[in-house]
């Protein structure tokens, strides 16, 4: 079915360069979000990437610090959530434990004004009559909201004396019997077990379906999130990564982090030969990506079940490996497959015993080429002395050869390889914040933020954990430093 | 050799002694001497002299009068402080709430020797007015803390449903704040009503005559005029009375979670 342009251009909500500052922290970075209405759009993203305080944003709950948030057309970016054309189903229900289930869903029903035609008051202006809803207008669509979340019986239940599952339900009920335009829920299903997990997911697609209403949902899960959603938005760190269509950014992940996170991966540095054409482990594969530089240096993610095993003997596949172990997952295997320094996680309907040597084959579009985020660290700074260079508040010692004079502004470059943390912060020259770990098979991509707010990337063996204070100390042979010439920064800005 | 099991509840077992002793055995003798008159007998005497005496009379309907007056403006002062105090700018500064509390630390008869002091020096005289300032002082942090202890423990995500659902703050004040705070209301309540009934000690201080009240009565008959019999009596009936008083305030807090709000609510039901 092809949609209309009239469809495609109706923004239901629309965030405008939205920023979210708690404590000094960029929660929510400078981020713009269009959300088509009827869609049933997920929120994805790592606890504390910041999705939750989009979600409060747009609900009312939490005021931006800079941007606009636009709902219907109306800039509703200071409205009081009680005016906001949006209703949130809470994470932990927040159900109203003094009020049975009826008097909790009809609560926003007794507050509801509707519009009661006109009338021409004493001055002779006309002016715009509302009323209450009725007893029984309220019990209809309370009794109508109940049935709907299959718990008709229930209304003079406590909440208290439901189990988990039933409350979800009184809380969906609460919020679609106000009749939103936007339903907003945040990790609605995060306290439930597995199994009603998976009965709300179909039930509450079932219910987006039927109502037609957009659905703004909240969620770390990132199964989830392809299960249910029309368009997911990917986000770490406050920054969206990737929105898209659930197949499009399980197969066409924007970036490394996209990949990890949603599916399982297997995530490689490789560099593109030509066009179709991407070398890594030493090993040409044909792919399905062109428009790259020459020998420009990329990441690439292949999924485990994209990986082909054949036996040793067998002449097929690209790469050859020992199987380290395999688990039966039901119906594949999962296995741990190392070729070339490599620890392939591969998933196959045939098993391979722990110990045996596979051949590995990886079919054109099984690969998938994504841009590198960055292929160096780049700052600027100023040379501080004979052999030091000041950059993101510190002073490193590096190699002038040449000769550069004191206090000439440069643009400093270090290699993944040249930087190297320290379990001490006072080890190292300057301190910094582990942010983001990548695990590519045979070493860890690490990401830090440093004091002065600048990223470095780091290749490592070492694993770090997230939120680790780490020092950190450059290698002086791998620094490179240039005069920073004036068109250069023209250029940038 | 038999192995000694500790059940918990030998735990109690000090504090059941001590109760024994100190509460139950001087209300066993309250009741006796109740009974007891002037010669040494058995006699009802006691019982009638209480009811037909009208200053009796006149006497609790005025102690109840100065506790329902002192709880209710405890009550006044002390709900928009804590629903300040628990809010989220105040809340961090453990400091400010332990302001409030910090009075209660000194002993009480030191501070209203204080505020006698100070009253004077003010030119407030020594009276209802005065009575009133005294009871409330010493009272408020009674009522302060289980409405502040009750506000902060409020998970904010009611309001926020509340205000989702197209509650202004003054109707979620009075439709999910109030009405989930009752709890904490109730026990300030009864922690302030039932020591002003029996306290004599700040009318007596700071009071005139105006301001006797029945715990001053029970005082003068035990130690003035040495009619334990009298006295007992008087006591037994105020003890029923606070005992009411506490059965009515713990029928209401039972009630209190899924009660209040439910008169501007009812109806509606259609099953």
């Amino acid at each position: 079915m092809r949609e209309t342009r009239e469809q495609r251009f109706d923004k239901i909500i629309e965030v405008k360069n939205v920023t979210k500052v708690f404590d000094d922290v960029t929660v929510i970075d400078d981020i713009n979000l269009s959300i088509r209405r009827g869609q049933f759009v997920t929120l994805l993203g790592p606890s504390g990437c910041g999705k939750t305080t989009l979600l409060r944003m747009i609900a009312g709950f939490t005021l931006p610090t800079s941007g606009n948030i636009i709902i219907e057309g109306q800039d509703v970016t200071q409205m009081p959530p009680y005016r906001r054309p949006v209703n949130t189903v809470f994470q932990k229900y927040a159900l109203f434990p003094h009020l049975n289930v009826f008097k909790n869903v009809a609560f926003g029903l007794k507050l509801k004004k509707l519009d009661d035609g006109v009338k021409t008051d004493a001055k002779g202006n006309t002016v715009k009559k509302t009323r209450k809803l009725t007893k029984s207008e309220i019990a209809d669509k309370v009794n109508h909201a109940l049935k709907m979340v299959g718990l008709e019986d229930y209304g003079h239940r406590d909440v208290n004396s439901l189990s988990g599952g039933q409350q979800q339900r009184v809380a969906i009920a609460r919020a679609l019997v106000c009749e939103p335009k936007v339903l907003l829920l945040d990790e609605p299903l995060g306290a439930l077990d597995l199994k009603m997990r998976k009965d709300m997911q179909v039930e509450l697609m079932k219910m987006h379906k039927e109502l037609g209403i957009t659905f703004v949902y909240v969620t770390h899960d990132q199964e989830e999130a392809l299960t249910m959603s029309d368009v997911v938005v990917v986000i770490n760190d406050g920054v969206i990564q990737q929105i898209g269509t659930p197949k499009k950014v399980y197969d066409e992940p924007a970036n490394a982090f996209v990949a990890d996170f949603i599916g399982e991966s297997n995530i490689l540095s490789g560099v593109m030969v030509k066009d179709f054409s991407v070398k890594f482990l030493d090993t040409v594969f044909e792919c399905e990506d062109k428009g790259f530089d020459k020998n420009e240096p990329v990441d690439l993610v292949v999924r485990p079940e994209d990986i082909k095993i054949y036996a040793a003997d067998s002449g097929k596949g690209q790469l050859s490996g020992k199987v380290l172990t395999a688990v039966f997952k039901g119906t594949w295997y999962e296995m741990e497959v190392e070729a070339n320094g490599y620890e392939f996680t591969v998933q196959s309907t045939t098993e391979a015993k722990p110990g045996a040597n596979v051949r590995l084959g990886i079919k054109p579009d099984g690969i998938h080429i994504m841009k590198k985020l960055r292929t160096i660290n780049e700052f600027k700074g100023e040379v501080s002395g004979e052999n030091t260079v000041d950059i993101c508040g510190g002073t490193f010692e590096f190699d002038n050869k040449d000769g550069l004079e004191k206090g000439t502004a440069v643009k400093v470059s270090v290699g993944f390889d040249g930087v190297e943390l320290t379990d001490d912060e006072s080890d190292g020259v300057i301190g910094a914040f582990v942010t983001q770990t990548l695990y590519k098979g045979t070493y860890y991509q690490v990401q830090i933020y440093t004091d002065t707010d600048e990223d470095f990337y780091i290749d490592t063996t070492d694993e770090w954990d997230i939120g680790d204070r780490v020092g950190v100390r450059l290698d002086p042979a791998k620094i490179k430093a240039e005069p920073l010439a004036e068109e250069a920064e023209n250029e940038e800005n | 050799m038999k192995k000694i099991s500790f059940r918990p509840a030998f735990f109690a077992l000090p504090y059941v002694v001590i109760c024994a002793i100190f509460v139950v055995f001087p209300l066993i003798l309250v009741l006796i001497y109740a009974f007891i008159g002037s010669d040494g007998s058995f006699t009802f005497e006691n019982f009638k002299l209480v009811f037909t005496q009208s200053s009796n009379l006149t006497l609790l309907l005025k102690t109840i009068g100065i506790a329902a007056l002192t709880t209710v403006i405890c009550l006044l002062i002390a709900y928009p402080t804590a629903m300040v105090l628990a809010s989220a700018p105040f809340n961090r500064y453990v400091v400010l709430a332990l302001l409030f509390i910090i009075p209660m630390w000194m002993n009480f008869v030191l501070r209203v020797i204080a505020l006698k002091s100070l009253l004077f020096m003010l030119g407030v005289d020594y009276g209802f007015l005065a009575t009133m300032i005294g009871m409330v002082y010493d009272f408020l942090p009674f009522m302060l803390l289980p409405i502040y202890t009750v506000l902060t423990n409020m998970d904010k995500s009611y309001k926020e449903a509340s205000a989702d659902l197209g509650a202004n703050g003054a109707v979620t004040f009075f439709k999910v704040t109030l009405p989930l705070s009752m709890g904490g209301v109730v026990s300030g309540i009864t922690m302030v009503f039932m020591p002003v009934f029996s306290a004599y000690a700040i009318t007596g201080m700071l009071g005139d005559a105006s301001t006797n009240v029945i715990g001053g009565k029970i005082n003068g008959l035990f130690t003035t005029t040495s009619t334990w019999g009298v006295g007992s009596a008087l006591s037994f009936v105020l003890l029923i009375l606070v005992f009411l008083t506490m059965f009515i305030s713990n029928f209401i807090t039972a009630r209190a979670p899924k009660s209040k709000p439910s008169a501007s609510t009812k109806g509606g039901v259609a099953q």
